[in-house]
């Protein structure tokens, strides 16, 4: 009885065989079955197949089904779902006749990475096209086998037809099926005008969860080979400064003689051990005796947002428009506010888990990676093997929301088994997961805004510090003595001319980043979905709702009066005809113990438009928030499959709420203390919203991101939700009891 | 030390070669080969684990092999045959209303949080088969969710509800 998948990587042919061929056999209690039928792709290279051949995107099988090869991870988004839906749509097939095969390094076309919620908006022209060429060239070889014109052939799930004739008709299985195109990819076939789409904008049912529901399903945590050992990694409870690792002093390994079949692995000071039974593992890991050198080189969360504010920071002018300073000297009304954003974590809720299979020459990695080349580079990286000799395959973890652990898992897995000479299954402990963790960087903002005597928005100044994100995974730091170092630089890394004020019409505008060293005496970071944006949208936002009271307007007619686009207007519309909200007046608040308030904010990562709108309750004597009911609307253009982007939305309203009244990682200056669900609590069921996800759809337009957009301003909407019902404002989050308490005795 | 250990779970006695204070956890995913109970936390703080043992839910990563005995443990593979149990049907469904609910309500994200989900609110409804939206809500604060699919769990758990007194009546 053995759970098995076989440690090879997907043999490359030149002929597809329909239904798929590699079967990944598992036996569980005696009885076998296939857990999933695969397709094999065609690798043109050593390396990674060339995205100029057709037959890299797609193959048509005899039994007139496709496999359409995705470059893009399933993360429970569904994203593999909606781009078979494309894939569907251009070539007239029918979704049962679509399907995918799992993602790997040489076989998959290298998409990117599965970030920035941009599967669809990147990932999706390229999958439509490919099909939509795929499809010329079925027609192009049913015109001569029908000998008819192609004008006057259609197609009706994959069955090519002669209009007028219908005794004369081909699939496409038998046109092509097994058969590589032997066809350029040249992105250039024309795809189908919107108006005639039959599966596309339809609500299909996500693929993966009937065997999520079942148990079933096959996530990375699940994985076993044969003969492989359990692993786990020995570190500090708690990272300290990014730059500081862990130096060990020493470890004492006699401290797990006790257990026998565990051993201690180490390469400088990457400690870990591997044991054949799982148990053994983990109390060997817990049991191992290491003194750790940990210096106090961190502030402590009190002291971060100072440290940050004082460093020696690179600044660069991200925007800048009219006069400023001039326009904020003659405004009639002005508000100068600082605000602070905290440290949070991804931590997915089964840790990061990575299988891998190290030979003296190449190499086979199982992970969770969103970017299985970059993973192979960072894996072949701690092997000191060429990247060609490492094979990536991905298993879906749980939601990593960003980058969480997964290439630390799988650099970990990878440098264990090297040094065991066999397979190691190694998975984090909570305590890893939570305290090792790249963390969504922690943020700090000044901003200035002013008004004219119209209530229109005049002048808007926006400073904010953060530092970026790390590049140096944990394991590689450690094993190798790699320094910590981090990223130069990206959008999403500094502060936002997509959400800070642009939604709203501003002639004088002026955003400024400060970016700090991260490296000496922070924390390591990562993106955290939607990076950054919740401390734009808590500063930005409150900011918004500042100026619409000075101006003595509703804070959702304010908006609606310094808007001019027709796509911010529709969400900030949809959300509020949702809510049913009315404007009125500033009338006395209520004195009660439970005060009720509502909010609304507006926002987005770096495309799309979104708006939101809170209803809490607040205690005025605990000062406990609860969210009652959450909206969130979201223009994402086209939206392929809007149950997709609705189940999006309701997570993101659930997980703004979370991160906006409970996440913060704390530390103190030697690590972190943040290390599990106690210490770092996340929203729970009784606490949870009501939620209304809002799709405006726009068949018309471009797809753009849905997974991240409405993040920002939910958690914004709670902010101003609480202004609405104390007449209290708190200028950093997230709105713990405490902070509330101390907001209501500032007001 | 390890020794052999003969353990009920679903419906089958199986005898592991495993130390009496191995968490059932551990013995579950391994020697068994299940996919239902996960690690989540291994502090019984998150639910993922989670089993039945006599009906109750139990957090199997802090539940020692000792202290399973002879008590009947269900996990997730078992859920259907308990299911049917309890509701004297003649056939085993291939998934229990709450699964069900779970896919008609497309309920699932990232999906590792609904072993436990699916454990718990096959409890509740056991003991509560038309529970209010605060029992719901009280019964499964104990079990998080990190993609924040709770409403559409609660939505899920109330159409198993309702769906189980339809088939009934």
């Amino acid at each position: 009885m053995k759970l098995i998948v076989p440690m090879n990587r997907f043999p490359r042919r030149d002929l597809l065989k329909a239904g798929g061929t590699l079967l990944i056999g598992m036996t569980i209690g005696g009885a076998a079955r296939a857990q999933e039928t695969e397709g094999v792709a065609v690798a043109l290279g050593p390396d990674q197949p060339d995205p100029k051949s057709l037959d890299t995107w797609i193959a048509i099988h005899s039994d007139n089904t496709a496999t359409i090869f995705i470059g893009f991870v399933e993360l429970g988004q569904g994203c593999s779902t909606a781009l078979l839906q494309l894939a569907a749509e251009e070539l007239d097939l029918d979704m049962s006749q679509v399907k995918s095969i799992r993602l790997e390094s040489h076989t998959m076309p290298n998409q990117g990475g599965t970030v920035a919620s941009a599967s669809i908006a990147r990932g999706g022209p390229r999958i439509r096209s490919a099909a939509a060429e795929a499809r010329q060239a079925l027609l192009k070889m049913a015109s001569q086998r029908l000998n008819a014109p192609v004008d006057r052939l259609t197609v009706s799930k994959g069955v090519v037809s002669v209009t007028g004739d219908a005794k004369k008709s081909v699939t496409y299985g038998e046109l092509i099926g097994n058969k590589p195109f032997h066809l350029p990819y040249t992105g250039k076939a024309p795809v189908k005008p919107f108006r005639e789409y039959k599966v596309v904008g339809t609500r299909i049912p996500r693929r993966d969860i009937p065997d999520k529901a079942a148990g079933t399903y096959v996530h990375m945590q699940h994985v076993r080979v044969a003969g492989m050992l359990h692993g786990r990694v020995v570190r500090p409870r708690g990272q300290g400064a990014y730059g500081d690792g862990a130096k060990v002093l020493s470890v004492d390994e006699s401290s797990i003689a006790n257990i026998r079949g565990a051993r201690v692995i180490r390469k400088r000071d990457f400690v870990g051990v591997v044991a054949a039974n799982e148990w053994d593992a983990v109390r060997a890991a817990r049991q191992l005796k290491v003194t750790w050198d940990r210096p106090a080189s961190l502030p402590g969360t009190a002291g971060m947002h100072q440290q940050m504010r004082a460093a020696k920071t690179v600044d660069r002018v991200v925007l800048n428009k009219g006069a400023v300073a001039d326009a904020l000297k003659g405004a009639a009304h002005s508000v100068v506010q600082t605000y602070q954003g905290p440290y949070q974590a991804h931590v997915p809720f089964g840790p990061n888990c990575a299988l891998a299979d190290v030979k003296t020459d190449s190499a086979v990695v199982m992970c969770s990676t969103q970017n299985i080349y970059d993973s192979r580079n960072k894996v072949a990286q701690v092997l000191g093997l060429p990247v060609e000799k490492v094979t990536i395959q991905y298993y879906e973890g749980s939601g990593t929301y960003g980058r969480s652990c997964y290439d630390d898992a799988a650099q970990a897995a990878a440098i264990l088994s090297q040094a065991a000479g066999q397979p190691v299954r190694l998975q984090f402990m909570r305590w890893d997961e939570h305290g090792w963790d790249s963390f969504g960087p922690a943020h700090l903002a000044e901003v200035r805004a002013a008004i004219d005597a119209d209530g229109k928005i005049v002048a808007y100044e926006y400073h904010g510090w953060q530092h970026n994100w790390g590049i140096t995974e944990t394991s590689q730091q450690l094993a190798l003595g790699t320094p910590a170092a981090e990223s130069s630089g990206s959008v999403s890394q500094e502060i936002s001319p997509f959400n800070l004020g642009a939604m709203y019409v501003i002639p004088n505008m002026r955003l400024v980043n400060h970016r700090v060293d991260g490296v000496p005496a922070s924390l390591k970071g990562s993106n955290l979905r939607s990076p950054l944006d919740l401390s734009f949208s808590f500063a930005s936002e409150q900011t918004i709702d500042e100026l619409a009271e000075l101006a003595s307007m509703d804070p959702y007619e304010f908006r609606k009066h310094n808007m001019t686009d027709e796509r911010w207007l529709g969400v900030l519309n949809a959300v509020a005809q949702a809510a049913n909200w009315k404007p009125r007046g500033a009338g006395g608040r209520s004195n009660e113990k439970i005060v009720t308030g509502r909010g609304i904010a507006m926002g987005t990562h770096t495309s799309s438009y979104a708006a939101a709108i809170a209803e809490i309750e607040v205690d005025r004597e605990t000062g406990k928030i609860v969210a009652k009911r959450m909206y969130g609307a979201l223009d994402a253009g086209q939206a392929v499959n809007p149950a997709l982007l609705e189940n999006q939305i309701s997570g993101m309203l659930v997980q703004a709420t979370s991160r906006m009244l409970k996440e913060e990682v704390t530390f103190s200056d030697t690590n972190v203390t943040s290390l599990d669900w106690n210490s770092y609590p996340i929203l729970r069921f009784e606490e949870c919203p009501d939620v209304t996800p809002i799709v405006v759809q726009r068949l018309d337009q471009p797809s753009s991101g849905g997974g991240e957009e409405v993040l920002g301003p939910a958690a914004a909407a709670i902010a101003n939700a609480l202004h609405d019902a104390t007449g209290a404002r708190s200028r950093e989050y997230p709105l713990t009891p405490a902070r509330v308490l101390a907001a209501l005795r500032q007001k | 030390m390890a020794s052999k250990v003969t353990i009920h779970v679903n419906e089958r006695y199986w005898t592991v070669d495993a130390a009496p204070e191995t968490p059932l956890l551990y013995v579950l995913s391994n020697e068994l080969q299940l996919k239902g109970p996960r690690f989540g936390c291994g502090l019984a703080q998150c639910g993922s684990c989670s089993v039945l043992i006599d009906g109750a839910e139990t957090r199997s990563c802090v539940t020692p092999l000792s202290a399973v005995g002879n008590k009947s443990v269900t996990t997730l593979e078992g859920l259907p045959a308990w299911y049917a149990r309890q509701h004297k049907l003649a056939h085993v469904p291939a998934l229990t209303p709450v699964q069900q609910a779970f896919i008609d309500e497309q309920a699932i994200q990232c999906g590792y949080c609904y072993n436990g989900m699916t454990i718990k609110a096959n409890e509740l409804l056991s003991k509560t088969p038309q529970p209010d939206e605060a029992q719901i809500r009280k019964a499964m604060n104990g079990h998080l969710c990190r993609c924040g699919t709770y409403p559409r769990i609660l939505k899920a758990i109330q159409r198993a509800a309702k769906n189980t007194a339809g088939g009934r009546a």
